[in-house]
């Protein structure tokens, strides 16, 4: 443990700060709530955003979960998971079932997540809005009026242009009817697992100083038009060359002999069905 | 011309500024539009008209005689002070348009009201397709179906004779005259029973504004759309519009028949401005 530290690093009145920010986006599904993001030991643009929720949320009795793009051994989740262990102290896993908290960047895990799990996503960018409005006061009101029109313009021009919508990641969706929201750089194979779910997702970001929520029984609708219905990466007829798995999200890679081979994206998820194909 | 106005307006007022008990009582004198005690700016006093159906009702004044302003509070961008405000599409009139809840606003000015502004920086967005921007009206008003929006907005622009093979360009490539074709298209995508335009030849070669002018008397003659247009230039008013108001100082001084009012005009502002005309 950190000598000379709360536990957790933030002071008490900081984690209610968070806190307190954390219950009001979960009562406005898909909402920004400002935070006073706080300076961390941690370079922002590192995860600082979905840090400061963790260590906000974090109690002794918690089990805690990096995942970094799938990885749980990334430089990122490494260097999370042992800051977050030297201030807390508390169990840390792979296995994600084990998991009461669990921080990712850009992957929801592949193995369903559970009424008593917590998931933090950490986001680069939360506004939806900016690439057609830049002041913030405005992309506000425009949130407020529902005025997500550009929004649609943007995907529409991408149709028009190049037949489809363009966005491999963080594929906006709409939340209850009413706010479009970024879900972070999730691969859009990942956007159906919000909807409608058992667990609440918190995202944070550092930088612009939001948090946002998704929780439990949450309508979430990825943007499409009518004739253009949403769809996730083709990965259909492919397999993990590691484990076998199927209708997970696949990595594409180049075996030594040049062919293009697939491997789930999520590490531990494919440890864990190894070690079990193994048994 | 049949009876009921197809736009009522009463005692619209609007100011820039925070107003005071002296400027905000109807009858004190302001300096111009001017409050000389709070230094407000009374853009829009007291100001009532009505359009009939299928007419082109003309409003011409001085620069900064409340002309922009007007036609922005009529299209739901500036919120007036005060004012009564109907349209005979919009529950048959019975309700004032100013006082309905957001939503209820925003649909009247998606489905029923069409704006062509002077600056087509403020009516386009010149990072986008010209095909998109007349489409942002139809998402606006709910559209969600890519293949039929494309097909309107092909329509659109070729009826306002914008070249189809520049539909993917971005206004900021067209000329001053295409791009109030552009705008003209966008205002009336959704065929709305009214059209407010505002200035849409200031600034134009005079040949490129006959032919624009041209295309509005045209369009008001095929569709049959009720305009209320704005103009510095009592030329171009005289060209379009059957009866005409005088403004100065953000109040009407003067209406009537055009004709009446070119023949014989009653307040020295508008004698002036016959004047120069003839001469
Ligand atoms: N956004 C604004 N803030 C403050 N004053 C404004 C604003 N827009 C217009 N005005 C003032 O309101 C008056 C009317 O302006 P405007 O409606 O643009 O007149 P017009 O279109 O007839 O030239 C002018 O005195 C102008 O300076
Ligand atoms: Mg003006
Ligand atoms: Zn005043």
């Amino acid at each position: 443990m950190l000598e000379g530290y709360n536990f957790a690093f933030l002071d008490e009145g900081a984690k209610r700060q968070v806190r307190r920010a954390l219950l009001k986006a979960v009562a406005i599904p898909g909402y920004q709530v400002p935070f006073g993001s706080r300076e961390l030991p941690i370079g922002r643009g590192w995860g600082t955003g979905g840090i400061q929720i963790t260590l906000s949320l974090i109690g002794k009795d918690d089990v805690f979960k990096v995942i970094d793009q799938g990885s749980d051994d990334s430089v990122n989740a490494v260097s999370i998971r042992s800051f977050v262990s030297s201030c807390t102290g508390v169990e840390q896993t792979t296995d994600t079932s084990q998991a009461t908290l669990i921080q990712s960047r850009h992957r929801i895990p592949e193995a369903p997540l559970r009424n008593d799990q917590i998931l933090v996503l950490q986001v680069p960018l939360p506004e939806p809005l900016r690439m057609v409005e830049p002041r913030e006061a405005v992309t506000k009101r425009m949130h407020a009026e529902l005025d997500y029109a550009p929004m649609w313009l943007g995907l529409y021009e991408h149709i028009v242009r190049v037949g489809e919508v363009k966005i491999g990641a963080d594929y906006p969706v709409q939340v209850e009817n009413h706010y479009i929201m970024l879900p972070s750089p999730i691969p859009r194979f990942d956007n159906p697992k919000l909807h409608m779910n058992e667990t609440l997702y918190l995202f944070g970001a550092g930088r612009e100083k939001k948090i946002y929520a998704i929780p439990p029984y949450t309508q979430v609708a990825s943007l499409a038009f009518e004739d253009h219905p949403f769809r996730i990466e083709d990965q259909a007829d492919r397999a993990c060359h590691l484990c076998g798995a199927q209708g997970v999200f696949l990595d594409e890679l180049f075996a030594e002999d040049g062919q293009k081979i697939y491997q789930c994206n999520d590490s531990s998820y494919c440890l864990k069905r190894m070690n079990e194909n193994g048994e | 011309m049949e009876n009921k106005p197809a736009l009522s307006l009463s005692n619209l007022s609007v100011r820039y500024g925070r107003g005071c008990t002296f400027c905000e009582a109807s009858d004190n004198e302001l300096q111009g539009n001017r409050c000389p005690h709070c230094g407000s700016i009374w853009a829009v006093r007291n100001v009532s008209l009505q359009v009939y159906p299928g007419e082109i009702l003309g409003v011409v004044g001085e620069s900064g005689s409340g002309k922009s302003t007007l036609v922005q509070a009529l299209y739901m961008d500036v919120e007036p002070v005060s004012g009564d405000y109907r349209l005979n599409c919009y529950q048959d009139g019975a309700a004032n348009v100013f006082k309905v809840s957001l939503p209820q606003r925003k649909m009247v000015r998606h489905l029923m009201l069409g704006m062509v502004y002077q600056n087509p920086h403020m009516g386009l967005r010149m990072g986008f397709s010209v095909g998109a921007n007349v489409a942002e009206k139809l998402i606006a008003a709910g559209s969600r179906n890519v293949q039929e929006m494309t097909r309107r907005t092909a329509e659109l622009l070729a009826h306002m004779e914008v070249p189809l093979d520049r539909v993917k360009e971005p206004p900021k490539h067209f000329s001053g005259g295409m791009q109030q074709r552009v705008q003209i298209a966008k205002a009336v995508a959704n065929n709305p029973p009214m059209l407010f335009l505002d200035e849409i030849t200031t600034g134009l070669d005079l040949s490129v504004q006959a032919r624009v002018l041209d295309l509005v008397r045209r369009i008001q003659q095929e569709l049959g759309i009720t305009m209320l247009i704005v103009s510095h230039d009592l030329a171009v008013i005289r060209m379009l519009a059957s009866r005409t108001l005088v403004m100065l100082g953000g109040r009407v001084i003067e209406s009537g028949l055009t004709d009446q009012i070119l023949e014989d005009p009653q307040h020295p502002f508008t004698q002036i401005l016959v004047h120069s005309l003839l001469s």
